[in-house]
């Protein structure tokens, strides 16, 4: 693949399409700039600031895009609450869609068929792949994300964790808590 | 299209395998990729909607046993040459041989990079009112257009609810295939697991997709 990548680059290159040092660039940005750690900001913020959650819930893009983000949302940002009862996840059961400007790219196993295909039909059954059991009396949604609209999961607030600040709350805040196919971390890993 | 990218429910791929520390690229050319295919598309060679159907268009076999970077360079490499923008010869030769086909918006250089990092809007103004509220029962049509739609099979022909309206959106079915952006109204449509898998389904699932409103029926 290398050397045929390789080769399409230097035609698009030659033909005056594209430079590569801006194609450094892109990458440099997805590389350093914009990740999980965005989603990350955006949660713990969420958990501390109640005005905040509120602004989130009704529109996630407005909301984040307030922050100051480092990589700036798109119209369509939706954020959706995990609560005792009820247990968000999300998909793209067509194809990738993936809200790349709080996670970044989204991991191989979100882009493959093993999860495509099961999410929206059997989800604990995913759950216990990455280790997840839920009451069994949880609700569980799927979001598919069919169109432009892009998903984040807030999750719940980890108990034992009053008093503790915006950066310290981050750091419990996985990629897959926000993806929803797992949950923040146990306080007592980061404390 | 009825297409093996359409993978909502179907069986026998396995578990998930999350992967702990993953990098954001497993190789170098992973990356070029990705960049070059954001590049063109933010020249104006095609849009997301093209650059999806490419990939789904790729034989069942080639898409089903090729990597992600790997279902967007071949996606690529065919809306580049049916596109006109370049010659399969080139790829063969590796270089190019033919004058370039201008790019609509012009060559992708460091000043843009910044436009291909903010996400583009694709909210329109409506060409009419919305013809369904939330809490509207809705069938999913029982379609099976040849073209890209992005109505998944495994909705087709079954009930939900409409929970939220998402605002009136450029159209994948008709921008896709160059026939404009024709807005439509979106939807979040919610399905009950059971409604969709039968009593054999998790009965505390839910599952919603964002539907356009030309895949919907009152039910």
């Amino acid at each position: 693949m290398q050397l045929r990548v390789r080769a399409l680059e230097t035609i698009l290159t030659e033909k005056g399409y594209v430079d590569p040092a801006a194609l450094d660039a892109i990458i440099e940005a997805y590389e350093t700039k914009i990740g999980p750690h965005n989603g990350a900001r955006v949660v713990a913020k969420a958990w501390s600031d109640p005005a905040f959650k509120q602004e989130l819930l009704a529109d996630g893009s407005k909301a984040v895009a307030r922050l100051g983000h480092v990589s700036r949302v798109g119209d369509h940002l939706v954020a959706v609450e995990n609560t005792p009862r009820l247990h968000n996840m999300i998909v793209c059961t067509l194809c990738s869609c993936y809200p790349w400007e709080v996670l970044g790219l989204p991991p191989v196993w979100y882009k493959a068929a093993p999860y495509r295909a099961r999410a929206v039909k059997d989800p604990r059954g995913v759950l216990g792949d990455f280790g997840v059991t839920l009451p069994a009396e949880t609700e569980i949604r799927v979001w598919d994300s069919t169109a432009e609209t892009r998903f984040i999961v807030l999750p719940m607030r980890p108990a034992g964790t009053d008093g503790w600040s915006e950066e310290k709350l981050a750091a419990l805040v996985t990629r897959d808590s926000m993806i929803g196919t797992g949950l923040p971390k146990d306080p007592a890993e980061v404390a | 299209m009825d297409g093996v990218h359409d993978m909502g429910g179907m069986d026998g791929f396995g578990k998930v395998e999350p992967e702990p520390d993953e990098p954001v690229f497993h190789s170098a050319w992973e990356a070029r990729v990705m960049a070059m295919n954001r590049a063109m598309g933010a020249g104006g060679a095609w849009n997301i909607d093209m650059s999806r159907f490419a990939r789904e268009m790729l034989p069942p076999h080639v898409y089903l046993s090729s990597s992600y970077y790997k279902k967007w360079q071949l996606g690529m490499e065919n809306n580049l040459v049916e596109r006109g923008f370049v010659g399969a010869d080139e790829l063969v030769a590796g270089r190019a041989l033919h004058p370039a086909k201008p790019l609509k918006r012009g060559k992708f250089t460091l000043e843009s990079v910044a436009r291909v990092m903010t996400r583009g809007s694709f909210a329109r103004e409506p060409l009419g009112p919305a013809r369904f509220k939330p809490g509207d029962r809705v069938r999913a049509k029982n379609i099976h257009p040849k073209t890209h739609t992005r109505l998944p099979r495994y909705v087709r022909g079954h009930v939900g609810l409409v929970e939220r309206i998402q605002g009136c959106h450029v159209f994948p079915d008709t921008v896709a295939h160059e026939q404009g952006e024709n807005p439509q109204w979106l939807y979040t449509v919610v399905f009950e697991g059971r409604e969709l898998w039968g009593d054999d389904g998790d009965p505390t699932l839910k599952v919603s997709i964002e539907a356009f409103e030309p895949y919907l029926d009152p039910a």
